[in-house]
């Protein structure tokens, strides 16, 4: 993609690019599919009504504008800049995934599809897409890997109270990678009257842009509340990163402000040298899968290896591939966290704030807790809380030893 | 003797002359282990195979139902590689230099392989073509850049979801012969119906000069005569794989060979006794 200098906001191309990055690496019995639903955002894209349902629905529905918090105990304890906190972990269904399903299902149900499936790791994909399902009176069929099942009961029984069928993916490592490649086999078996809800900035074109765009509302609220709050920009952004759909709707609508520095938090597991991680731009290479051309964690022949992570939401060995191409360009600061760390800022954040913060976005408190400090007091750091801990408090308690 | 292509090519032209369809046999490179699969491989040519296609595994295999995903594991838990396939089909050529070999699989073994090396090594390895599941007509020019000028077939997939508008897009730069995905869906799953088939076969040639083989989801000697009777070829994957793992699960890993010989010499005679496109 040849970008022009005064702009990182105009990507993909025609092609669905970021550069290198991106495209459309699917089957021909899906080709004609994607270029389908390509058609259908764009229309969707341009009818006001379109635009004005989803408002409604953000509004009264999923609660938005979610709050830009300033966390002063926690701003105190580290005694550096500033930092608010965007409570997207307030929205209905308890994290930032329903910003992008909500927009998912509109435009699935302005193509008259029926039966919605998607593929979750943490489950709150799942449990987003099981929602917006029973409101829109769809079908929903969830693919969610053996392990995530057994990590994430509590969300399991939810998408089932919500009327969802969740099918368990043994295949594989039974985590949410084999969940996508359970998801693109249905997709492709049942191509008539299904709509695949791809719960990341990943996949094939259109959809790390159309994802992208949904979560934008994060960062065009979070642009708005801190001009209002501080009549300024701030001096940087965090957001944790799986797939890194929170984390490209936060940073997005800054990418044209040169003052303004961004830190993508990935997965570190037990430390990049274990082996042990989820971090795709730390530890992988270009690679091709699920639809995209993007870092993935794999070996020398190509094969993909297994992600680590105690946080199931992160646990998936590729990323979107505009955070590629952003990383690749400079734009963006790529960092890792280990599970040690954020159960660690999971603590903090509780003790301090009153707030547990899902595993996902403890590794962005993690973060700010190395990087707060480091600025000065006059800086202003905006921090995306894209879920609440509650699904996570039996990984948390057996990580710290506790017998519930 | 030229292959490549050019052995594709006369294999299908031999099959002409013949007046019947030829019979495309699949099983996944190095199941269950590398020794016991080149076995595997050798069994299919002499058991009346006209074209092998050769899977290449891959942990992500998303077109793939479970018989084929599971020979993949087998296959990296063996220790293949694509290197190792490499080798398989160089060694292959020893003593057949006339069954045109394809791989099949995904882009990203290639992809980590470098396009340009991997042409160049296949073709000298005595490979003639590639199916590459993931890569369409709008991603393909990355690696037809490098197996055009090599002599390697790339042949492309063509699927009911596939437009008549769009057909010419995916046949354009084709070579080698078409391959039609009968149904929508994974492999090792039922079989299209084939009056379905017929009408969408005859809109692929009417597109294309190039041989049509039908694939998925046939798995007996009267399907595989049946659709016979209406394409150039037809394919048999996971029927032939399912072979393989009993003999791993009867624990008798090294019978595997003698029981594809038995399957793909009934499915050739089922081809063999179609009646023909050009009879029909």
């Amino acid at each position: 993609m040849s970008h022009t200098p005064n702009t990182f906001r105009a990507g993909p191309d025609e092609h669905g690019r970021f550069g290198l990055f991106g495209g459309r690496f699917v089957a021909e019995t899906l080709m004609p599919l994607i270029l389908e639903l390509e058609q259908a955002y764009d229309a969707a894209r341009r009818d006001p009504s379109f635009a004005a349902e989803m408002a409604l629905f953000q509004r009264d529905y999923v609660g938005r504008p979610s709050p830009l918090y300033l966390a002063e105990r926690l701003t105190e304890h580290l005694g550096g800049a500033k930092i608010y906190l965007k409570r997207d972990e307030l929205n209905h269904t308890g994290a930032h995934k329903i910003n992008n399903v909500l927009g998912q299902l509109l435009v699935a149900k302005r193509m008259g599809k029926k039966r919605i499936i998607a593929e979750t790791g943490a489950g709150q994909h799942g449990v987003a897409t099981a929602t917006m399902c029973a409101r829109l009176g769809m079908d929903c069929v969830v693919y969610m890997g053996d392990t995530d099942i057994v990590r994430q009961k509590p969300n399991v029984f939810r998408m089932r109270l919500l009327g969802a069928e969740v099918r368990g993916v043994s295949s594989g490592t039974a985590t949410l990678k084999d969940a996508m490649n359970e998801a693109l086999r249905d997709w492709v078996s049942n191509v008539d009257d299904t709509f695949y809800c791809i719960g990341t900035a990943a996949g094939p074109h259109p959809y790390p842009m159309m994802v992208r765009d949904f979560q934008s509302i994060i960062g065009e609220e979070a642009r708005a509340q801190v001009l209002e709050r501080e009549g300024r920009l701030p001096d940087l952004l965090v957001a944790c990163i799986g797939g890194g759909s929170n984390a490209i709707g936060l940073f997005h609508p800054f990418l044209d402000d040169p003052a303004v520095r961004m830190m993508g938090v990935e997965a570190a597991g037990h430390g990049i040298d274990s082996g042990a991680h989820a971090a795709s731009l730390a530890g992988g290479t270009p690679g091709v899968l699920h639809g995209n051309r993007t870092y993935l964690l794999q070996d020398a022949d190509g094969q993909i290896q297994n992600a680590h992570s105690i946080s199931a939401g992160l646990d998936y060995p590729g990323i979107g591939p505009e955070h590629s191409w952003l990383r690749d360009i400079g734009r963006v600061e790529y960092t890792a966290i280990t599970d040690d760390e954020a159960l660690d800022a999971f603590k903090l954040c509780a003790r301090l704030e009153g707030i547990l913060p899902a595993l996902e976005p403890a590794h962005a408190v993690a973060q700010v807790i190395k990087t707060a400090p480091t600025l000065g007091r006059d800086a202003i750091l905006v921090m995306n809380m894209c879920g609440r801990g509650d699904k996570d408090v039996f990984t948390v308690a057996e990580a710290l030893g506790v017998d519930l | 003797m030229a292959g490549g292509s050019a052995r594709i090519d006369r294999r299908f032209a031999s099959l002409k002359a013949e007046g019947r369809a030829g019979l495309v046999t699949f099983v996944t490179a190095g199941d269950p282990d590398l020794e016991t699969g080149a076995r595997v491989m050798a069994e299919l040519a002499m058991a009346g195979a006209d074209v092998i296609e050769l899977g290449v595994p891959f942990t992500d295999p998303m077109a793939d139902g479970p018989a084929i995903q599971r020979a993949g594991l087998r296959a990296l838990a063996a220790g293949v590689t694509m290197v190792k396939v490499l080798d398989m089909v160089r060694d292959f050529r020893r003593t057949d230099t006339d069954t045109p070999v394809v791989l099949m699989g995904y882009y990203n073994p290639i992809y980590a392989y470098g396009p340009e090396r991997f042409a160049a090594d296949a073709i000298a390895a005595g490979v003639d073509g590639l199916i590459v599941v993931d890569l369409p007509a709008e991603e393909e020019d990355e690696l037809v850049r490098f197996t055009d000028p090599a002599g390697l077939a790339l042949v492309r997939l063509v699927a009911p979801t596939t437009s008549a508008e769009r057909l010419p897009l995916v046949v354009g730069r084709a070579s080698g012969f078409l391959y039609y995905v009968s149904i929508t869906g994974i492999t090792g799953t039922a079989a299209a119906d084939i009056s379905k088939v017929a009408p969408s076969v005859a809109r692929i040639r009417a597109a294309s000069e190039l041989p049509v083989a039908i694939g998925f989801g046939i798995r007996t000697p009267e399907q595989a005569a049946a659709f016979a009777a209406i394409g150039d070829a037809v394919v048999v994957g996971s029927a032939i794989v399912q072979e393989v793992e009993q003999a791993v699960l009867d624990g008798a890993p090294a019978t595997a060979p003698d029981r594809v010989r038995a399957l793909v010499s009934r499915l050739a005679g089922g081809v063999r006794g179609a009646a023909t496109p050009a009879a029909s």
